[in-house]
């Protein structure tokens, strides 16, 4: 009913509780109870200090780890009962993650690390490697494509993996701390890339960071602390200027 | 399929650490080199005893005059000098007569295709002018040539008259050509020549040359000028000329190919012992070249797996040093492992990924090694004098048994990687 109408909910957070064991019999509560809903199209961002609860839940979003309690679903898939080589099915067609370190595979081309996610989804070759020079060149390094990591400036890196994350036409792209090794004005470049994909792609992007000026360019702010959202709100959709 | 990707990448994994691999390697490149450098010797070596024996005719039976065995007849408590002390030398009466091998012939005339008889007439020179030739001078029979090849370079073999009349004619080697009549075959037949031994002088007409056979067994450590080679004359010249009586201390029985050579060594022995029933210090025994040579060949397969055995423990030590690299390389890469995982590696892929890699290391060391080895087998073999003849078989099977440590060392590493969560390897620096 309406649902048509209504933008479909990519993530779905219900009382996510994590809990760590630090040997018995103490436990570690992380997390209190997350309740989140992004939907399809919005640019997230989740912001707070360090030791707020921020990577341990981006380790959830990104069905990387499942919590100790509550449900989650991503794109209608239940995560919490997924067994791990479901959860690797999962991560490689519905989530690309943009790391702060770029994670590319070392020793290996440009055009290979796009083709990565495509070769672990069983993507014929061919077709792989069209779509990874088309999304290469989506984010402007299609000159450099047969370029290892090591032969990469950092925002190239960064770039490169954008492409990487977008391999498999994910239902989200997680980004944590994309800018955070990069200079200013590469950031910049960066942080563009991504508000492109979100208004001509209509990719769902959530954006992990610390940063709250970052935060204001994106739709939605959701702030953590201490393991809990305390505050949400919309941003200001100022671009930083770094 | 990921099983090319698995490849390069294992290939550019091991290009990115060059002297790493090489020494990881080692292990491996040593085992392989030492399983199919004595392989090829050891096969080279059997092949060539084999087929030598096999030239001097290998179901041919020799039966031998041999001294009774006396202890039965001096108690159990005999000592072996007492029997030696007891015995006595041949005397002509002991050895093998003629008759006796003619009525072995008759007995068993199916399957024997012949029966080779020699007789040295003495060691001897043959001089023309300053030059000279050593020879032995060997009176055979008609069925000599049987079980003997030769090839008969010019003039004619021994003739059917020149054994019945016990002629004094003879067949001399190229080598003897070589020395006396300037290589010249064919001025060479129909030339008297004298040997001169401890004995005398003894004249023999060369009626034809033969091509000396090098035997590979007794590599002849004198020069081409100072080598003896046969002079072969009928056997009743050498018999005249040693005044024997016609008896001999051994003989050797060509067999038909479809007989049963054990079978026919068991019958020689029976027939001819029965003359011996008598004696009181000698009788017969027989072997066959056959069966020396699978005693050979047991003994040679034993000596070739003992050491098959110890290169398979440098083999295993090669595998632990290749775990031992695959363990740190998945360590430095666990970062990699981690953002694979991200990207939605399953468990199997990442596994499967360092297998191929540990088994590419394997792989290429087993072939560095198979070269080596086959280099150093043939070097080797060639440095005894023997044809080189690497196995297939050991190249296969070398390749195989690295594959395998490959696949088995490497399995607890990449296992080890696979099972890496994937937060903790993210996280790693």
């Amino acid at each position: 009913m309406g649902q048509e109408a209504e933008k479909k909910t990519v993530i779905d957070l219900h009382g996510i509780i994590k809990r760590f064991y630090i040997g018995e019999p103490n436990e570690l509560e992380i997390l209190h109870g997350i309740d989140l809903n992004v939907q399809e199209g919005e640019f997230v961002s989740v912001v707070g200090a360090s030791g707020s609860g921020k990577s341990t839940l981006m380790n959830i979003i990104g069905a990387l780890d499942r919590p100790t309690q509550g449900s989650y679903y991503l794109d209608g898939l239940d995560i919490t009962r997924a067994k791990d080589n479901e959860l690797s099915r999962i991560r490689n067609h519905k989530i690309g993650f943009v790391f702060q370190t770029y994670n590319l595979v070392a020793r290996t081309s440009a055009l290979k690390n796009v083709e990565l996610p495509m070769l672990y989804a069983g993507v014929g070759k061919l077709e792989r490697t069209k779509r990874a020079k088309a999304l290469l060149k989506m984010v402007g390094m299609e000159e450099r494509m047969q370029h290892t990591p090591d032969e990469l400036s950092g925002g190239q890196k960064q770039r490169v993996a954008i492409a990487r994350a977008m391999a498999n036409d994910p239902a989200i792209i997680l980004a944590d701390e994309p800018t955070g090794a990069l200079d200013s004005k590469t950031g910049r470049l960066v942080m563009d890339i991504f508000h492109q994909l979100n208004k001509e792609q209509g990719k769902t992007i959530v954006l992990i960071t610390h940063s709250n000026e970052l935060a204001e360019e994106t739709e939605r702010i959701v702030t953590l602390k201490d393991g809990q959202i305390i505050n949400e709100r919309e941003g200001s959709g100022e671009r930083a200027v770094f | 399929m990921l099983f090319f990707e698995n490849i390069s990448m294992a290939l550019s994994s091991l290009m990115a650490n060059k002297m790493r691999a090489l020494l990881t390697m080692l292990g491996i490149i040593i085992g392989i080199t030492s399983v199919i450098a004595i392989m090829t010797v050891g096969n080279s070596l059997e092949n060539t005893i084999t087929s030598s024996m096999q030239s001097m005719g290998a179901s041919d039976i020799t039966v031998y005059l041999k001294y009774k065995n006396q202890e039965v007849e001096t108690g159990a408590s005999g000592m072996t000098y007492e029997s030696v002390s007891r015995s006595r030398n041949v005397l002509e009466s002991d050895l093998i007569s003629e008759e006796m091998v003619q009525g072995f012939k008759e007995t068993y005339p199916n399957s024997i295709v012949g029966i080779s008889l020699t007789e040295t007439a003495g060691n001897g020179q043959v001089t023309i002018g300053k030059n000279y030739a050593n020879v032995t001078v060997m009176g055979v029979n008609q069925d000599y040539f049987l079980s003997t090849d030769i090839k008969i370079l010019s003039g004619r073999n021994l003739s059917e008259t020149d054994y019945l009349n016990g002629r004094k004619v003879a067949l001399a080697t190229d080598k003897l050509v070589n020395n006396l009549f300037n290589g010249d075959v064919k001025a060479a037949v129909g030339k008297e020549i004298e040997v001169r031994d401890t004995q005398g002088y003894s004249h023999y007409t060369i009626v034809g040359v033969y091509e000396h056979q090098e035997n590979p067994m007794m590599v002849s450590t004198s020069s081409e000028k100072d080598m003896v080679t046969y002079l072969y004359i009928p056997l009743r010249a050498a018999q005249s000329k040693n005044h024997s009586s016609g008896g001999f201390e051994s003989i050797s029985i060509i067999a038909g190919k479809d007989v049963d050579t054990n079978q026919m060594i068991l019958d020689a022995k029976n027939y001819f012992n029965a003359y011996y029933r008598n004696n009181h210090y000698y009788d017969v025994g027989a072997f066959s070249m056959s069966s020396m040579i699978s005693a050979m060949s047991t003994m040679m397969d034993t000596v070739t797996l003992a050491i098959g055995v110890i290169a398979g423990i440098s083999l295993l030590v090669g595998g632990v040093g290749v775990m031992n690299i695959m363990l740190v390389s998945i360590t430095e890469r666990t970062r990699e492992i981690g953002t694979r995982k991200a990207l939605g590696a399953p468990n199997s892929s990442i596994r499967m990924q360092f297998i191929m890699e540990s088994m590419v290391i394997c792989l290429i060391g087993g072939l560095i090694g198979v070269a080596l080895g086959v280099t150093l087998g043939v070097f080797a073999s060639n440095l005894l004098g023997y044809p080189a003849e690497p196995t297939i078989f050991s190249i296969v099977l070398s390749l195989g048994f690295s594959m395998t440590i490959g696949v088995f060392f490497g399995y607890y590493p990449a296992n080890k990687a696979a099972k890496l969560d994937p937060i903790e390897a993210l996280r790693y620096e």
